[in-house]
């Protein structure tokens, strides 16, 4: 089976044990006595289905196998209680549904509650993986750089939080939505960001979360009202870029690419041509947002690669515009790099030394822009230092070698 | 789900019962805020505290009782009182205690309410 086609198949099992796992627990809100119970059968799903194929109603088959689970006795007494009641109306749902029909998906509420504002932001992510993905907390502990035992402490301890708190797992009112969404977005970004920073291999020890951060970003647009979901088009659509062009960012010996030398034909164009529609289609709702804007950006240097550039004063604006929703110092940073593109190297060099000096002092990018800049204007001595600062101040070797390539 | 609503308030605003120029005002508040849980079904219980300055802690140490003056930690922000609640879940809880008086000037501190223990 090759590697695409097991991938379709634990999507499956994953979408399956996440409807379930979130039916459950909207009824009992016992996260971990949900996935107690669950846990089993969602192994057994990843063992047997790749071997016999998806079953046709792949809810029904995980519901069964619970079923069988609890029914098998060696189980603690007091998970079979709490939730044996729940997997009889899971089964009695789809009894009543029929043949092929899914479970209601309540993912949606479940997300929400992950990302809740009374749970710590630095757990949101893992918690999201781990409950509505059915990830082990040692994978989850490989891609955030932490101890296993310690993960799975704080993954406890954020399950009873939600119990014990009786934090809700409805999707809140149409005025409160949007706030309590961005902080889902923000956690699925997150996850993105794990495997995103490591770029291809250079750090093998860790996990490499995109494709679960894609399979969220798809979850989130496809089970939001339409209206609402702008800025989750937008985050999908800004992840698309960013993975289309992620083989490309190597060259044949591991050495760093940067975009306008990458390999064109290498890009993933049928995710290039997904992240645009959904761009247009977020653009559609008028409802703009921090990632709808940096995909916009990531669109229009793209585009220059693809031979259609767009205007550099175009991507000056929508830097201006993504500073209003998100004043960080990459935004600032990057935005110079785009205002010396448009306005020549003297003004990009000003944009960028007009960033407060003590929030960029250890800031790699910025360095790196500054040298960059130096160099064109011919202040060779001191584009060579700022040359040297960016090269110490990057943990990626291929970086580093790129950013060196020419002393000696 | 009963919810314990605790009403943290800054010295400044404690010292607001003491002051005849705002006295009215503070006590208006919280009896307003009061009768709009109690409009609302939501009221299970509750106490006002008297100032922390009267307040004494207890500590049993290796079977000696310690006996000390004030409040057990010396913060910023202090112990005013507590409503108890009763609404389906957090969020409807934290929605109650955004409107509390202490949110905008101290703070408000959310609980779940233990269930009383078997037996009793």
């Amino acid at each position: 089976m090759s590697t695409n086609a097991i991938r379709a198949v634990e999507d499956a099992a994953r979408s399956s044990y996440g409807r379930l796992l979130a039916l459950l627990v909207s009824r009992s809100r016992d996260v971990a006595a949900a996935e107690d119970a669950l846990g089993d059968a969602f192994l057994n799903a990843l063992t047997h289905w790749p071997r016999d194929g998806v079953p046709s109603n792949p809810d029904a088959w995980l519901v069964a196998a619970a079923q069988r689970r609890l029914i098998d006795g060696d189980r603690r007494a007091a998970v079979r209680t709490r939730v044996e009641p729940d997997l009889t109306y899971a089964a009695s749902l789809m009894h009543e549904a029929g043949e092929g029909n899914a479970l209601p998906d309540r993912r949606l509420g479940l997300m929400l509650a992950c990302a809740h504002p009374a749970i710590d932001a630095t757990i949101r992510t893992p918690l999201m993986l781990q409950v509505v993905l059915g990830l082990d907390a040692t994978l989850i502990a490989g891609a955030f750089l932490t101890a296993p035992t310690a993960m799975a402490q704080r993954l406890v301890r954020a399950k009873q939080k939600i119990r014990d708190a009786g934090i809700p797992f409805d999707v809140p009112s149409a005025d409160e939505l949007p706030a309590r969404l961005d902080a889902v977005l923000e956690a699925i970004y997150a996850a993105f960001g794990t495997g995103w920073d490591a770029v291809d291999g250079s750090d093998p020890a860790r996990a490499d979360l995109t494709a679960e951060a894609l399979f969220l970003g798809r979850l989130v647009v496809e089970l939001l009202p339409p209206a609402a979901s702008a800025e989750a088009r937008g985050l999908l659509a800004l992840m698309l870029y960013c993975v289309a062009r992620a083989s490309a960012r190597r060259g044949p010996a591991g050495e760093y690419v940067p975009l306008s030398a990458h390999d064109v034909s290498r890009w993933n164009h049928q995710q290039l041509g997904e992240a645009e529609s959904l761009l247009q289609s977020a653009a559609q709702l008028q409802n703009p947002g921090r990632f709808q804007l940096e995909a916009a950006i990531q669109s229009a240097h793209l585009g220059a690669a693809l031979g259609r550039p767009a205007s550099p004063l175009v991507i000056v604006a929508l830097y201006d515009a993504l500073l209003a929703f998100a004043p960080t110092v990459g935004v600032l940073v990057n935005r110079a790099a785009a205002i010396a593109v448009a306005s020549g190297a003297a003004a990009g060099l000003a944009a960028a030394d007009a960033i407060p000096a003590t929030v960029v002092a250890e800031y790699q990018p910025w360095w790196a822009l500054r040298a960059h800049l130096l160099s064109e204007l011919a202040r060779d001595d001191e584009a060579r230092q700022a040359r040297a600062r960016a090269a110490g101040l990057t943990q990626d070797p291929a970086i580093r070698a790129f950013l060196l390539r020419d002393e000696r | 789900m009963q919810y314990a609503i605790l009403v943290y308030e800054t010295p400044s605003e404690l010292a607001a019962r003491e002051d005849p120029t705002r006295v009215g005002g503070y006590w208006a508040a919280y009896t307003a805020y009061s009768q709009a849980l109690g409009q609302a079904g939501v009221a299970a219980g509750g106490a006002g505290l008297q100032a922390p300055s009267v307040a004494t802690t207890l500590r049993v140490r290796g079977g000696q009782r310690q006996v000390q003056d004030g409040p057990f930690a010396d913060t910023k922000e202090l112990l005013g009182g507590l409503f108890i609640i009763d609404v389906p879940d957090l969020d409807a809880a934290l929605e109650w205690a955004s409107r509390c008086p202490s949110a905008a000037t101290g703070s408000v501190e959310v609980r779940p309410v233990l269930p009383p223990p078997p037996g009793v």
